[in-house]
């Protein structure tokens, strides 16, 4: 293996701030896919509550369909395909927004995601022993009441480490983004290795950084899951 | 205050409750007791809409219970205690206490807050306010649970064998908050294997006997001399 | 959409072989179960080393675990595909690269899926088994890993749903898979890209959707027909 190793070449030409600005860009598709997957992923699970014949099979399909085409694709559908379906000045309006490319990775994350969220709190849900409801019932709470009040405060808590592992993988997704030519953080390591040719050096960065992200977000969970257990233990 | 005219539930083959006919007049006790799969459980559990029935008609205050108005807002009026308490978890007995009249408009949070605090008191339970259920007893949890319910001002209690999942030494506390609260004129309906208790306290007891409610009288009458056979076997059965 | 499908079927299934090399659909599954198949022994052995009560067995087993789990899949390519040729000193295809990226990370999950299995048996398995005079080794090889490996097979059969979804990051390393010859037929017709796309979605959802029912098929009859000794 013929290869020396030289960190300083990094530290040159702006590739600590694209290296940081990769970072930062691929914190906030995290975030705002989160905040999409949780929203809409704890919709579907109240939803599927209601029992509706035709709102559970429509849900069904379409979590179906979220997790049963790979990741990678559905990025590749929204930005190449529904993209496409749009008149020319909508991109004018995206790029204003951060950029087609960061938009629509950010909807097909957060839209896979949502699926498995959606099933991971209804599984949640239907741990909470039925008493619970009736308790909060028999004290004349409706029943959405008794979800927003009672259920859905414990799912999250039975959940938490499911959601803490579904984080850790939408973390991870947001480098498939770097294949429509968003620079994220794999993408902006791509950029400077092509760059530099310093290949193992920029690795190793981009790599320490995920590494560091997934183990905080680890810790991150572990702790959440302690702090609501304890004040439940049941 | 309560009616239940030939109230009738089945699943399938098997009579849950068969043509219960009965009524419990205001600030009346009431202690129903029977053999277990009698339906006691079952019959206290339609009151409040927690169990359908099939046939017949079940009247609270001339409220149709089938066919009221607003099922939440009747059930606010009921006071209901489960044998496993119930409890929500993820807050503390002062939380429990103060949920349900905040969320229902009922009161402010201050005046809920206030209200909740006597109430504990009135338990015994006071110095609990701001534990959380996993840190109370059984008997403490039941008792959290009997002020929750009475928390929302109901004009009928209903306990479903409140002390069944109590060790033995805890049972009388919980007893104790259920004789005063029959003390101040309270309608109660309490199934329940506590023949003491019923003695004691109750105004009538019914005795039920798959599905069908086989003998109501006062407990003296009843435990000293039953009319039917089934209910003296009973009171023979648990006497031991 | 049908007459995209009429006019490129071919392709999509089998990419541009003979002209080139196997891909499309083809390609997709061959490379998920090539890539399991190697994934499975290095599975059992990161297994082992998970419940080891060795450090030098432990900490490496547990070291790469924590790191695949730690890392995007497609960054783990990007490494393969740059470290393999320096290891071996000869170029490395596409499709080495994604096989051999695909092996170890499937790999570290199978041996998370084999351990839970493992460890879910009753310890009175074991030790039955170390009564009876029998080793360590013995005992995995005869009685612990046959049963583990047998209950786990549910969720193995779903990892394998997943590789087949994690073939199509090979599309980023022009491996001719699925993904990128629906990519191909793309930049071939121009205009349609949200049918293009969509028939590639589709071609997904059926073929795991067929895997998933085939996978539950399989457990219900493991269950009807495995008597549970508690």
């Amino acid at each position: 293996m013929n290869y020396t190793l030289d960190f300083t070449a990094l530290l040159g030409n702006g590739y600590p701030s694209l290296v940081w600005g990769g970072l930062i860009t691929t914190l906030q598709m995290t975030l705002l896919a989160w905040l999409l997957a949780f929203a809409l992923g704890s919709l579907l699970a109240v939803l599927r509550m209601l029992n509706i014949r035709l709102l559970n099979y429509a849900i069904a399909t379409y979590v179906a369909f979220h997790r049963n085409v790979p990741m990678l694709v559905h990025i590749l559908l929204w930005y190449f395909g529904v993209a496409s379906l749009f008149p020319y000045e909508f991109n004018d309006h995206m790029n204003m927004i951060g950029g087609g490319e960061f938009v629509y990775s950010v909807i097909a994350i957060g839209l896979v995601t949502s699926a498995y969220v959606g099933e991971d709190l209804r599984s949640a849900i239907r741990a909470i022993p039925p008493g619970q409801v009736e308790a909060a019932r028999s004290l004349g709470l409706s029943y959405l009441q008794a979800m927003r009040k009672v259920v859905l405060p414990q799912a999250f808590t039975i959940a938490i480490p499911t959601l803490t592992n579904q984080t850790l993988l939408l973390f991870k997704n947001t480098s498939l983004a770097m294949a429509i030519g968003l620079i994220e953080l794999t993408g902006a390591g791509r950029a400077i290795e092509s760059a530099t040719f310093r290949t193992f050096e920029i690795y190793l960065v981009v790599t320490a950084l995920y590494l560091g992200v997934s183990l905080l977000l680890m810790f991150l969970g572990a702790y959440l899951s302690k702090r609501s257990s304890a004040a439940m233990a049941r | 205050m309560i009616e239940f005219k030939n109230v009738c539930k089945w699943y399938g083959d098997y009579m849950a409750l068969d043509h219960v006919s009965a009524r419990v007049a205001p600030g009346e006790v009431v202690v129903v007791c029977g053999p277990s799969g009698s339906g006691k459980s079952t019959l206290i559990r339609t009151i409040n809409r927690l169990e359908p029935i099939q046939q017949g008609q079940i009247f609270v205050d001339k409220v149709d219970v089938y066919n009221c108005g607003s099922l939440d807002e009747l059930r606010s009026q009921i006071g209901f205690v489960f044998q496993q308490f119930n409890l929500f978890p993820h807050m503390s007995a002062l939380e429990n206490l103060m949920m349900a009249p905040v969320m229902l408009k009922r009161a402010s949070k201050a005046d809920a807050r206030k209200h909740a605090l006597e109430l504990l008191e009135r338990v015994g339970l006071e110095s609990k306010a701001d534990a959380y259920p996993a840190q109370l007893s059984g008997g403490q949890q039941q008792r959290v649970a009997i002020a929750r319910a009475l928390a929302m001002k109901p004009r009928i209690m209903l306990f479903d064998e409140p002390t069944s999942a109590l060790d033995p030494e805890m049972v009388n506390e919980v007893l104790q908050v259920m004789k005063a609260l029959a003390a101040e004129g309270m309608t109660m309906v309490c199934v329940t294997h506590e023949m003491n208790f019923a003695r004691d306290v109750a105004d009538m007891v019914w005795f039920m006997d798959a599905g069908k409610l086989v003998e109501l009288a006062p407990p003296d009458q009843f435990f000293a001399a039953p009319a039917s056979d089934r209910a003296k076997k009973f009171l023979q059965d648990i006497r031991r | 959409m049908l007459e995209i499908l009429s006019d490129n079927w071919l392709s999509l299934l089998i990419g541009q072989w003979p002209h080139g090399p196997m891909g499309g659909l083809v390609a997709t599954i061959g490379l998920a179960i090539i890539s399991l198949l190697l994934a499975f022994p290095l599975g059992i052995l990161l297994a082992l080393g998970r419940i080891s009560p060795y450090r030098i067995f432990y900490w490496p087993a547990t070291a790469v675990v924590y790191v695949v789990r730690g890392l995007p899949l497609i960054m783990f390519i990007f490494w393969a595909y740059f470290m393999l040729p320096l290891l071996i000193n000869t170029s490395v295809s596409g499709v080495t690269t994604m096989v051999a990226a695909l092996v170890i990370y499937e790999g570290a999950y199978l041996a998370e899926i084999i351990r839970s299995g493992i460890q879910a048996l009753p310890p009175g398995q074991m030790e039955a088994s170390r009564s009876l005079g029998m080793g360590y080794m013995k005992t995995m090889r005869k009685v612990i890993l046959p049963q583990a490996l047998y209950n786990t097979l549910p969720s193995m059969l779903s990892q394998f749903i997943s590789t087949v979804k994690e073939t199509s990051l090979g599309f980023v390393i022009s491996v001719h898979e699925l993904t990128f010859a629906a990519a191909q037929i793309n930049n071939i017709l121009l205009t349609r890209p949200f049918e293009v796309f969509t028939l590639l979605a589709l071609t997904y959802f059926v073929l795991n959707l067929l895997l998933t029912g085939l996978v539950k098929l399989i457990e219900s009859r493991m269950n009807s027909s495995r008597l549970v000794v508690v």
